[in-house]
C-alpha cells in the first residue's frame, strides 16, 4: 500500500466528546462525562482499523461522532482533506452517505415495520441514487445477493429472520449508498459463535472484493476477532489511546501494561497453549469516566506504575515504526 | 477421584404455542470430585435448562420429563421440587451462580443480610456467626474493607463487584458443586479474567468441583479437564479437554474450533459452519447437525439420531456415524 498523503481517507484529530450531566429541574451541569477524550489516528483507504477496549471506554462514541451522530466538543475529524467535524446538520447529508454505520444489536437496529428490502434500499431513496423503481429492484436484489441473502426474501419482516441474517441486512444497507468508509459497532457480538464467522469472512470479502476499497472502523471487545480482521489495532482505556500499532506487533510485542493484560485475559481455545500462557490480572476495576484518575487513567490498577504516573497523562508517541504507545514507563 | 454427580438420560420440554421444545434431550455426564468440567455449545442449545433440571428449578411451562440425577446415593429427581431435601440441597450441597447477578440478588436486602440468611439456613450458624463468617466471605472475594459494604444493597455494587458476592454467597455453605453458568460473560474481559481466576482458586481452596457453562472455547480450554459439547439438546461430544481441543472427532465440533479466530493464530480465512442451528421444536429423526454438516454421508440421512459411541482416546465419545479422516486434523 502506497503511503502517501493522498491515501488517507479519514483523519482524526483530538478528538474529544464530553457529556454533560445534569440534574434538577433546571438541569444544572453537575459533572461531564468525559466519554472520548482526546484521540487522534488517521486511516487510509482500504484499511481497517480495530477499535477495543472494555465497556464504556468510549468505542461507540468515538464512532458516532465520526459518522456525525455525534456533535464532538471539541478536535477535527478530515473526511478526504475536509474537516467534518463542524458541518453543520443540514449539510450532512451527503456525509452520511459516504460513512455509514453497522449496529451491534441485529434485533433492535432495524425497524420492525419496514420490511427487508426497503431497509436495505431506504439509503439510495434518501440520497437519490436510483433513476427508476426497476433500478431500485435491481440495487436491493444485488445487494441482498451480495451479502449473501437470497433475494426472494426482499418482502420479509426483520422479525422473520434470524439474528445472522437481520445482520446481513444490517450489513447490505450500510452498502446501499455506495460508502467510502463503514464503521462497523459490534457487529458480531450478539451472534451465535458458529453465525460470527460467516459474517467476519462476509465483511472481509467485501472489501477485497468490491472495486472501491472500503474502509473500516471495526469495533469490538472480542480481541480475537479484531485481531483477525484489523491492519491496525487501536487499544482504548478511558476514553484515550494507549497502544496502536499492527495485530502481529501488539500480539507479540504488546508494551503497554493495560494491553498486557487485555491480551492474557483472553484465552486461547487450546489447552496446551494455556497451559504454558502467562496471566496478567489487574487489580481492581475500571474507574468510572465521571470521576476519572489524574494523570493515567490505569495508574491505580497499574503493575508497574510510579509516582510520576498519578500526575501527569502520558502522551501517545511512536516508539518504534507504526506502534505508538502511551506510558510513561516505556 | 470418586463420583460425585451423575446425570443419566435427563430429558426436559417446554410447551409453547409453536409445539414441544425438547430443551434437553437425553443428556447424561458426570462430575467426579475435585474436578472442573465445561459444558459448551451455542445459545439456546440446553445448557441452563440441564443445570437448572439438576436443581430442579425448572417451573411450568417446563417439566423434567425422565432421566436420573444421582448425587451422594440418591436421586435428586425422587425428591420433590418444594420439599425439604431439595432446599437443602439447593444453596447448600450444590450452589449454583447465575447469568445475570442482579436477578440472583434481592434488591431490597443488604448483602450482608443475603449472605448470613444462607449460613444460618444450612449450616445452622448463629446471628452474629452468619455475620462474622460472611464478611470473612466477602473480603475472600476481594470485596476491599468488607466490614464496611457488607450493609449495602446490591445496586450500590458495580456488576463485577455484585459478581464477587455471587462467588461468595455460592461458596458460603461449602459446596460440594458448584454450577457456574456463563458466570461472566456480561462483564468486561479482564473482569471476565478476574472473576474466573477468583472462582477457580475458591473451588481449589473449598476442595468443591466445578460445572463451568459457556459458549467460550477458550474459557474451557484455560480450566477445564473435561468437556461437554451440545448441540440441540444433546450431548454430542465428550471427552478430556486435551483431546478434544486437539482431536474433535464431530464435525461440529471440528466446526466451531475452526470458525473462532484465535489470538495466537495470524489471520487465515476462518471457516464458518453453514447454516444455522435447528428449531428445538422440529426436530428431525436424524442427526440434528445433518443440514450443516460437511461430512454426511448417506448413511447419516437414512438412520437415526446416532448414539453416543466411543471412539479412541481417554473417555472420548461422539454422537456421529462418520469418523473423520486422519487428513483432516493437520487443518484444525
Ligand atoms: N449520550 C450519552 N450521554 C451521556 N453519557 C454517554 C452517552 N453516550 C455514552 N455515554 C457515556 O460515555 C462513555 C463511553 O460510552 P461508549 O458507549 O462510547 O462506550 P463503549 O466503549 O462503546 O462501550 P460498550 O463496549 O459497552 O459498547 C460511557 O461512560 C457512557 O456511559
Ligand atoms: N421458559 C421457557 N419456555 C419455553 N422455552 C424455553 C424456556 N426456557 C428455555 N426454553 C428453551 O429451551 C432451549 C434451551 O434453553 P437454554 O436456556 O438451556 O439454552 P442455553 O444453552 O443456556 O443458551 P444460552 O447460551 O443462550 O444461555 C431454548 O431453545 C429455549 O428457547
Ligand atoms: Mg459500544
Ligand atoms: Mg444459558
Amino acid at each position: 500500500m502506497p503511503q502517501s498523503k493522498n491515501d488517507v481517507v479519514l483523519e482524526v484529530k483530538d478528538l474529544k466528546m464530553h457529556f454533560p450531566i445534569t440534574r434538577g429541574l433546571f438541569r444544572k451541569v453537575v459533572g461531564m462525562v468525559k466519554a472520548v477524550d482526546g484521540i487522534s489516528f488517521a486511516l487510509k483507504r482500504g484499511e481497517t482499523l480495530g477499535l477495543v477496549g472494555e465497556s464504556g471506554c468510549g468505542k461507540t462514541t468515538v464512532g458516532r461522532c465520526i459518522s456525525r451522530l455525534y456533535q464532538p466538543t471539541s478536535g477535527e475529524i478530515y473526511f478526504k482533506g475536509k474537516n467534518i467535524a463542524d458541518v453543520p446538520e443540514k449539510e450532512l447529508k451527503p456525509l452520511r452517505r459516504n460513512i455509514s454505520m453497522i449496529f451491534q444489536d441485529p434485533y433492535s437496529s432495524l425497524d420492525p415495520r419496514q420490511n427487508a428490502g426497503s431497509i436495505v434500499g431506504e439509503p439510495m431513496v434518501v440520497h437519490r441514487l436510483v433513476k427508476s423503481r426497476d433500478e431500485y429492484k435491481e440495487k436491493v436484489k444485488h445487494l441482498f445477493e451480495i451479502v449473501g441473502l437470497n433475494p426472494e426474501l426482499t418482502t420479509r419482516y426483520p422479525h422473520e429472520f434470524s439474528g445472522g441474517q437481520r445482520q446481513r441486512i444490517g450489513i447490505a444497507r450500510a452498502l446501499a449508498a455506495d460508502p467510502d468508509v463503514i464503521i462497523c459497532d459490534e457487529p458480531v457480538s450478539a451472534l451465535d459463535v458458529s453465525i460470527q464467522a460467516q459474517i467476519i469472512n462476509l465483511l472481509m470479502d467485501l472489501k477485497s472484493e468490491g472495486e472501491k476499497r472500503l474502509t473500516y472502523i471495526f469495533i469490538a471487545h472480542d480481541l480475537s476477532v479484531v485481531k483477525h480482521i484489523s491492519d491496525r489495532i487501536a487499544v482504548m482505556y478511558l476514553g484515550r489511546i494507549v497502544e496502536l500499532t499492527t495485530p502481529r506487533e501488539l500480539y507479540n510485542n504488546p508494551l503497554h501494561p493495560y494491553t498486557q493484560a487485555l491480551l492474557s485475559a483472553v484465552p486461547v481455545p487450546d489447552p496446551e497453549v494455556e497451559e504454558n500462557r502467562e496471566r496478567i490480572i489487574l487489580e481492581g476495576e475500571v474507574p468510572s469516566p465521571l470521576f476519572p484518575p489524574n494523570g493515567c487513567a490505569l495508574h491505580q490498577r497499574c503493575p508497574i506504575a510510579t509516582p510520576e504516573c498519578s500526575k501527569t497523562v502520558p502522551p501517545l508517541r511512536e516508539c518504534s515504526e507504526d506502534h505508538w504507545v502511551a506510558c510513561l514507563r516505556i | 477421584m470418586g463420583r460425585l454427580l451423575e446425570v443419566k438420560n435427563l430429558r426436559t420440554q417446554f410447551k409453547t404455542f409453536d409445539g414441544i421444545v425438547k430443551a434437553v434431550d437425553g443428556v447424561s455426564f458426570y462430575l467426579d470430585e475435585k474436578e472442573i468440567i465445561g459444558i459448551v455449545g451455542e445459545s439456546g442449545c440446553g445448557k441452563s435448562v440441564t443445570q437448572l433440571s439438576i436443581m430442579q428449578l425448572i417451573n411450568r411451562p417446563g417439566k423434567i420429563v425422565g432421566g436420573e440425577v444421582w448425587f451422594e446415593g440418591k436421586d435428586l429427581l425422587k425428591y420433590k421440587q418444594h420439599g425439604p431435601e431439595m432446599r437443602s440441597i439447593r444453596g447448600g450441597k450444590i450452589a449454583m451462580i447465575f447469568q445475570e447477578p442482579m436477578t440472583s440478588l434481592n434488591p431490597v436486602l443488604t448483602l450482608g443480610y443475603q449472605l448470613a440468611e444462607s449460613l444460618i439456613l444450612h449450616l445452622k450458624m448463629s446471628k452474629e456467626e452468619a455475620r462474622k463468617r460472611a464478611i470473612e466471605l466477602l473480603g475472600m472475594v476481594g470485596i476491599p474493607s468488607p466490614e464496611d459494604r457488607i450493609d449495602d444493597y446490591p445496586h450500590q455494587f458495580s456488576g463485577g463487584m455484585r459478581q464477587r458476592v455471587m462467588i461468595a454467597m455460592a461458596l458460603a455453605c461449602n459446596p460440594k458443586i458448584l454450577i457456574a453458568d456463563e458466570p461472566t460473560t456480561s462483564l468486561d474481559v479482564t473482569t471476565q479474567a478476574q472473576l474466573l481466576e477468583l472462582m477457580v482458586d475458591m473451588v481449589h481452596k473449598f476442595n468443591s468441583s466445578l460445572i463451568l457453562v459457556t459458549h467460550n472455547l477458550g474459557v474451557v480450554a484455560r480450566y477445564a479437564q473435561r468437556i461437554y459439547i451440545m448441540y440441540a439438546g444433546r450431548i454430542v461430544e465428550e471427552g478430556t479437554c486435551k483431546e478434544i481441543f486437539k482431536r474433535p472427532r464431530h464435525p461440529y465440533t471440528k466446526g466451531l474450533l475452526r470458525s473462532v479466530p484465535r489470538l495466537d493464530v495470524e489471520g487465515e480465512r476462518l471457516i464458518p459452519i453453514e447454516g444455522l442451528p435447528p428449531r428445538l421444536t422440529d426436530l428431525p429423526d436424524q442427526c440434528a447437525f445433518l443440514p450443516r454438516c460437511p461430512y454426511k454421508t448417506e448413511k447419516c440421512s437414512t438412520s437415526p439420531m446416532p448414539e453416543l459411541r466411543s471412539v479412541p482416546g481417554e473417555g472420548h465419545k461422539i454422537r456421529c456415524y462418520v469418523d473423520i479422516p486422519e487428513v483432516d486434523y493437520a487443518t484444525v
